[in-house]
This record gives C-alpha cells, structure tokens and sequence, in this order.
C-alpha cells in the first residue's frame, strides 16, 4: 500500500509518547488557530473557485465554527483529559478507581466537499486534543481548498504526528487497506458502508457523518413568514449542499397555499429578483453534482425559481408541489437548492410518513403548540432534532452531533 | 420493528415490569441455571453464583434503581444566542438490537447486555450460544415466558444460520466473543451501517515487578487465571517479570494452588473443566510449548486440564501466539519493567493489561505507557465487577464500553435537541441575506467562544 510508510510513520511517533503532555497538544492546537488567522483570505477565495461561496458563509459556517471548536477545547482540555474519578463499592473503598482519558493512536479523518475546512478541522481538533496521531484526506472534489490544505497545514502541524493525504476514490480505498486505530468519516451513506467494511478488517471503530432526506413538518399554528425565513436559509444555504439543509416540506394544503407566496417573499428578501445576480447565492461545487440536482427538477411541479445555468452551475432557489412520495426528488437526499413540499392531512400522517423513511440526520418541526412539537419528538427517530428553526442546533457544542440508521 | 414502532417499550412502567419480570426469572430458576451450567463447564456453584447470577443481580438493581434519572432529558449548556430556547439531549432507544453471547459465562453475557436494552426501551433478539447445549436450551424454553414476546425474542442458531440471522437489518449489534468472528459481524453490519458494540479478547498481560508481596500476588494470579478454569475473556493470560521474580514467584503459585484446590485438583469440586471437546483439544495442544513447572495433567473424558503453570517460553510458541482461554499461565522473563512496556507494545492491545507493584510509580508507568481495554493494578478481574468503570476493549480487543449506566448508553441514541421560540425573529434576521460585514460582526460577537486564560497545566 503506498501509504503504508506514512501510517507506520505515525504509528511509530504514537507509541514514543509524543502526542500524550498537555503541552504538546495545546501547541499543536494553537499552530491550528494560526492556520485558520494566516491563511484566512485564502480560504476564502479557494471556496469561491470551489463552490462560489459567499465570504459570509464561509466566514461562519468555516472559519468561524473551527475558532469557537478551538477556544472551547483549548479552554476544557485540562478537565478533559484528567482522570475521571468514580463510585466505589466497599470491597474497592480502599482502592483507586478511575477513568483513564488514552488517545486511540493513529486516526484518519476523511473530510466531503461541501464544508471542506470545518468538517476536516473539527474532527481533527478533537483528535489532536484527545492525543491521537492524524491521517487527513481532504475532499479531492473541492479542489482549491485541497491544494491549500495539502500545501499549508502541514506547515503548521508536527509532521511526525499529522499529515494531509491527496487521493482520489481509487487511492482512497488503498489508504484503507491501512490498519488505523479510529476511522472519521463524513460522506454518503454508500462510502460510508465501503468505510465501514474496511474498517472491519481491522476491528477498527468508525465515526460515519452520512446523511439523508431531512424532513421538515410545518403545522397549522405557527407563524408562516417566521417560518418560510427559516426554512429557506437553511434549505438555500450553501445552496443546499448541507447535510443537515431541510429536505422537503410536509403540511396540511391549507399551510401550503399559505406558505408558497411566504417562501417566495424569504427568497426575495435574500436573494433579490434575480438570485443569479445576488452575491449571497453559492453555486453547486461540480458539474457532476449539477447534473444530478438538475435531473430532480423533473418532479412535481414548479412553482418557485427552477431557473438553471450550467456553465455557472447555477440552480436558483426553487419550490416544488404536486410532489409524490415515489418521484425522483424523494429517492436521494437532493443536496441542492430545491425544497419540494408534500401534504399530509395531519400531524399523525406525517409522522407516519416519516418513519416509513430511513432515519434522518436531522427532523424539524414547525409549531406554536408544544404538543405538537413534542408528540414528533417522541414518536420518530433521527440523529438530532430541532422545532421551530433549521441547522441551529448543530452549532450548540454542547448537542451530540451526529446521525442514526443511515 | 413494528413493536418497536408502536411505541410500547418507551413508557418506563413498561421498562420497569421487563427488567423486574428478568428478576423473577432469575430468582425462581436459580437451581436450574445452576444444573445447567454445571452440566455444561463443571462450572463450581460459587463461581456461577458469583460470575453469573450475582452480576446480573447487580446489574439489574442498578438499572432500576437508577432508570427513572438515565432516562431523562439532558438538559446542556446554551450560549447566549440560545438563552431562551430548550436545549437537550433526548435518550432515544435505537430500535431492534441483537445480542449475540459467548459459552464462557453464558447467562450474564446474554443478559447483562438485555438489561441495558431493554432499560434503554429497544426490543430485543438474543442469541445464546449453541456451545453451551444444556444453558441454551433453558434458556429458549424459560426466559420468553417472562418477557413480552412482541419485544424480546430469543433464536437459537449453530454458525450458520447465525450468519444467516446477520444479514437482517438490525438497529444496533452488541457480540460477544473472538476476534475473527468479530470481523465477521463488524463487516455484517457495515451493509447496512449498524453500530456494534465487540467484547472480544486477548492475551492480557500480567507484569510483577521486583517489589512485591509474593504470596499475594500468587493468590490473586491464580485466582483470576484458574476461575472458571481460565475461561475468562479478563483472565491474565501471561506472566512477565524478572528471572529472580520468576523463581519466588512458581514456588508461591504452586502453595496458592494447592491452597485453593488441594493437591490433586482434579477432585476438588471448586474447579471446573473445559466446556467442550474441540476446546478441549486446542488448549491441549498449548501444552506443548515451553516446560510444565506446575500442573500439565489433563483427562480427556471429563475434560480436566490442571491448573498449569509453563515456564521458558518463546514468544513464537504456541501459548504464545493465541489467547489460551484455559487453565494455564505462562511466565515470559523480562529483564525489567521497560522491557515488559516494549514486550506488551509489540503485540495486538488486549483487553486487560495487569500490573503488580508495590510501588506506584511502577503501576503508573505502565499504566501510562501502554493503550489496553481496561487496566487493573495489584490484581485480577476486581475491575470487572464495579459497574461504575467502563469495560471494553480496544484495537483487537474489541470496541464499545459497557457494565452499568454505560450499557444503558451504549444502547441509547442520544439525540441532541433545540427547542425554539416561535417568535423572536429580529435576532435571526442578523444570520439572513443580503449579508453584510456588519451582519457578521454581531452574529460572531453573539456566538463567540472566547479563549480563556492560560490551560491549567497537569
């Protein structure tokens, strides 16, 4: 395996004990935060080539995010790793009993396209204070920032601990011929099942951020402009390519007729008449992914945008009705800029219709009434949940991030 | 599923009359399980009281004394954008979790685990070992007369229709056995992206350092190797120490055997036997590696391996290159402590690493310097039985953590929860677009984790 020299590399500086003083990873995390300060602009215009992301988004959902993973785990990493003393029983009354924070050893993190700096980082963050040695493979599909990232961080990082590996699909799975101690991956639930299978060769544990169909449903009492706001910043952040984005919509036909022209306003407000021209609209990251978003538009009906532009991979933010559960739009999570909408006759239907689906990465709930809310709650399963706004909870540090199922 | 779906495991009344329900069943079947386990290990009646019934007595005590507080909304900490919301961690169930156990300690490797399941509100398909005939088939006949049928089932399955049960579709897989199969479950799993918990094995290393009280040690190795007659997954495995340590060391062994089950152990009827032929068989075999100092007798008929002791070993013999999971105990010499350290590095990490010193700076360092599941300082086994430290492994020693409130987590989903404000929304307004340098400016310094002062150093 071409990469076998490197994993032994890492392996081999792991058991010198390097990794294990406070110290050590403190500084180690604090050349992170100078990457992120230096390297800044950079960042910025390798995801505009990328992805054409607006230096706002980027500047939040990026740079931001990491600094605040940062300063929170370099404010905790004293009481983290301590040990963690517990009850004893009297035949141990005497005895020293106590959980000890060890690093696994050599971890590899695989980051996706859409959020290329913090779900690289992040992982990598938590695993560089908790003692590990890291393996980081950027996504090769976001190509600018993977060429800064290969090019820059190893500059800032202990390169006998950490090192950042170019590699397409074919040397990908090559890499995972490596036995590593901890595999992170972020991705689609079908790399994820190869990931998986991999790491079983090795009895190797897994972290899989996949994604799915995150369902969205909006009640008859609420507030229907506060809502059709929310839904659409998080469904057009991004452009839609956010795991946690809102996938589509299930109301009453009577919240539809009352949320088409709300929807129609939020996306004004945002993004203008024209949202080709706003400087707050991303693009789809290839031409690829383009093609298969464009391919959904053939569902339903449209009522808001479905404007396109191939050379620019532009989709404009787009509404769809008269939606199907067996359209091509309810097959695969759409990762793109189209919110379809589906009614139900009641909150019971949704629920219904909703775990008759995989389980998603995220379920949203829109309504007034706590009942409501809570009756959705407690009769579905998904990895986080989160009433009456989209996304926000996955910036609350203290909230387990993470999936269920698929 | 469609159990599951229903929603009937959720309610705690529910959880509360299941677990008390496993209670019964273990109270009002004693001397059966007894018998069985009698039948199938010679197991001695304290040991399967204490390893068997006893721990899931526990288990179950801790689970409903502690469930109405596991089960409840985590509520955590909110920065100042969330000042006003409700956020928290919901435990979840995760749904239909299999559990699949080893015949070593047959009944709380089965119901340990259902216990966690079930307290955490999943429903339930356990598998029994198929080695353990006698323990499998009380439990297929007993147990689901206590349970609910709609949410607990149990199967019984040779390999082959085990491989079979495998490719369904389950929510979570808690297995316990050896590495190999473990793979096989692990890569069952991945097509359909189910979390497992391994409980798998290793040679656990057993380090006696220069300065010690001999006999002690001797009495505590002995007893975590001998009990159950070595089949047992925390069991020290291999002795290292010094070459002086070695020749105080066997001399202490042979009184604490002897002690324990008199000169010919073969009739004592605290010591059982191996569970099977072909087990039989291959700890036979380990035989053959190094120089019998203590023990060697074996009885093919009933299964009788003495409690064994081998001295001048290679680490490429036999004994050496599988986990004996059989009344024997190795002794490697080292010529001290940084040898020992480098030794255990050099091999797969094990479930339990051991060291005994009546020195702390000598437990310390190798505490520090080696990565094992669980570690014990100054004896065997005793960190198994406090519910309050995780046990797991780690590498090919398994992975997942569970005893205590750490099985109830592992069955959980936790599912993290923000509950906003319908209104408020001039706050949000500041996230939305047509961005601005302002916009960011207010959003950041709202959310903004400082850095505090300088880290507290260790």
């Amino acid at each position: 395996s071409p990469h076998a020299d490197l994993v032994s590399h890492l392996r081999a500086a792991w058991l010198s004990g390097k990794t294990r003083p406070m110290e050590y990873r403190v500084a180690q995390l604090e050349a992170l935060g100078r990457f992120l300060d230096e390297n800044k602009q950079d960042i910025l215009k390798a995801t505009a080539l990328d992805m054409r992301k607006p230096p706002f988004e980027v500047e939040l959902s990026e740079i931001f995010i990491c600094r605040s993973e940062l300063n929170h785990t370099l404010n905790h990493l004293g009481t983290w790793m301590k040990d963690e003393h517990v009850e004893k029983n009297w035949v141990t009354q005497l005895d020293s009993a106590f959980i000890r924070k060890d690093p696994y050893g050599v971890v590899l993190i695989i980051g996706p396209w859409n959020y290329p700096i913090n779900l690289l980082l992040v992982p990598l963050i938590g695993a560089i204070a908790a003692g590990n040695c890291v393996v980081m493979k950027p996504s090769e599909i976001s190509r600018n920032v993977e060429r800064l990232v290969a090019e820059m961080l190893p500059r800032y990082l202990d390169k006998d601990c950490f090192a950042v590996v170019t590699a397409g699909v074919e040397e990908t799975t090559r890499l995972l011929e490596n036995k590593f101690d901890y595999i992170f991956f972020t991705g689609s639930p079908s790399v994820g099942k190869i990931v998986m299978a991999a790491a079983a060769k090795h009895l190797t544990p897994v972290t899989l951020e996949l994604g799915g169909k995150n369902p969205c449903y909006v009640s008859d009492t609420c507030d229907v402009q506060n809502v059709a706001r929310r839904v659409a910043w998080g469904r057009f952040f991004n452009a839609g390519q956010t795991c946690v984005a809102p996938d589509y919509v299930l109301c009453s036909a009577e919240m539809q007729e009352k949320l088409l022209p709300a929807l129609r306003e939020a996306i004004a407000e945002f993004y203008g008449s024209n949202p080709q021209e706003s400087p707050d609209f991303a693009r789809i990251v290839g031409d690829k992914q383009f093609q298969r978003v464009q391919a959904l538009l053939r569902s339903g009906r449209v009522v808001i945008g479905g404007q396109m532009d191939a050379q620019a991979r532009y989709i404009a933010p787009t509404v769809l009705v008269d939606v199907q559960q067996d359209d091509p739009i309810m097959q695969e999570e759409i990762f793109g800029p189209i919110l379809p909408i589906l009614t139900v006759a009641s909150v019971d239907d949704a629920i219904a219709f909703i775990n008759a689906q995989e389980r998603p990465l995220a379920l949203y709930v829109f309504s007034s009434c706590k009942k409501v809310v809570n009756r959705v709650l407690e009769r579905t399963s998904s990895g986080g949940f989160c009433a009456n706004d989209t996304i926000m909870h996955m910036t609350l540090t203290s909230l387990p991030f993470g999936g269920i199922g698929t | 599923r469609a159990a599951w779906v229903s929603g009937k495991t959720r309610p705690m009344e529910y959880r509360v009359a299941q677990l008390e329900a496993l209670g019964r069943f273990l109270d009002e079947k004693k001397e059966d399980i007894l018998e069985a386990i009698a039948l199938d290990m010679g197991k001695p009646p304290f040991e399967a009281e204490l390893s068997e019934i006893f721990l899931c007595k526990n288990e179950l005590h801790e689970a409903l004394n502690n469930l109405s507080h596991w089960v409840k909304d985590q509520h955590v900490d909110r920065n100042l954008v969330m000042q006003l919301d409700s956020t928290f961690i919901r435990k979840d169930p995760y749904g239909v979790v299999l559990i699949i156990a080893p015949w070593n300690c047959p009944i709380s490797l089965l119901l340990g685990p259902l216990i966690g399941a079930v307290a955490a509100g999943n429903c339930v398909i356990l598998k029994p070992s198929e080695v353990t005939k006698n323990t499998e088939r009380l439990m297929a006949e007993a147990l689901p007369s206590y349970l609910d049928k709609d949410c607990v089932a149990l199967v019984t399955a040779g390999v082959q229709e085990t491989t079979r049960l495998l490719e369904n579709k389950f929510d979570y897989i808690f297995y316990t056995g050896n590495p190999s199969v473990g793979r096989i479950v692990m890569a069952a799993a991945a097509k359909h992206l189910t979390p497992v918990m391994l409980e798998l094995g290793g040679k656990n290393p057993c380090y006696v350092c220069d300065t010690c009280d001999v006999q002690n040690v001797a009495r505590r190795v002995a007893w975590g190797r001998f009990f159950n007659a070595g089949q047992t997954c925390a069991g020290p495995d291999y002795v290292l120490c010094s070459a002086e340590m070695q020749e105080k060391l066997v001399p202490a062994l042979r009184k604490a055997i002897t002690d324990f089950y008199g000169f010919n152990p073969r009739v004592s009827p605290d010591f059982a036997r191996i569970v099977g032929d072909t087990h039989f068989q291959r700890v036979q075999a380990l035989l053959r590696s190094g120089r019998v100092v203590i023990g060697g007798q074996t009885d093919e008929k009933e299964r009788y391996i003495a409690p064994t002791v081998l001295v001048d070993l290679q680490p490429s013999d036999p004994v050496m290159q599988e986990e004996i999971f059989g009344p024997i105990l190795s002794i490697i010499t080292v010529a001290n402590m940084d040898e020992a350290i480098d030794f255990i590095n050099s091999r797969e990490r094990p479930l339990v690493v051991y060291a005994f010193s009546s020195d702390d700076k000598v437990v310390n360092q190798v505490l520090e310097r080696t990565s094992s599941g669980g570690f014990c300082g100054n004896d065997t086994l005793m960190h198994v039985m406090l519910t309050s430290l995780p046990f797991g492994g780690i590498g090919n020693s398994g992975l997942g953590m569970y005893h205590g409130k750490f099985t109830f987590d592992t069955f959980t989903h936790h599912r993290g929860c923000l509950h906003r404000n319908m209104g408020r929304e001039a706050l949000n307004t500041l996230r939305y677009p047509p961005y601005s340098q302002q916009k960011l400016g207010i959003v950041r310094a709202a959310s903004e984790v400082k850095r505090k002062g300088a880290c507290t150093l260790l």
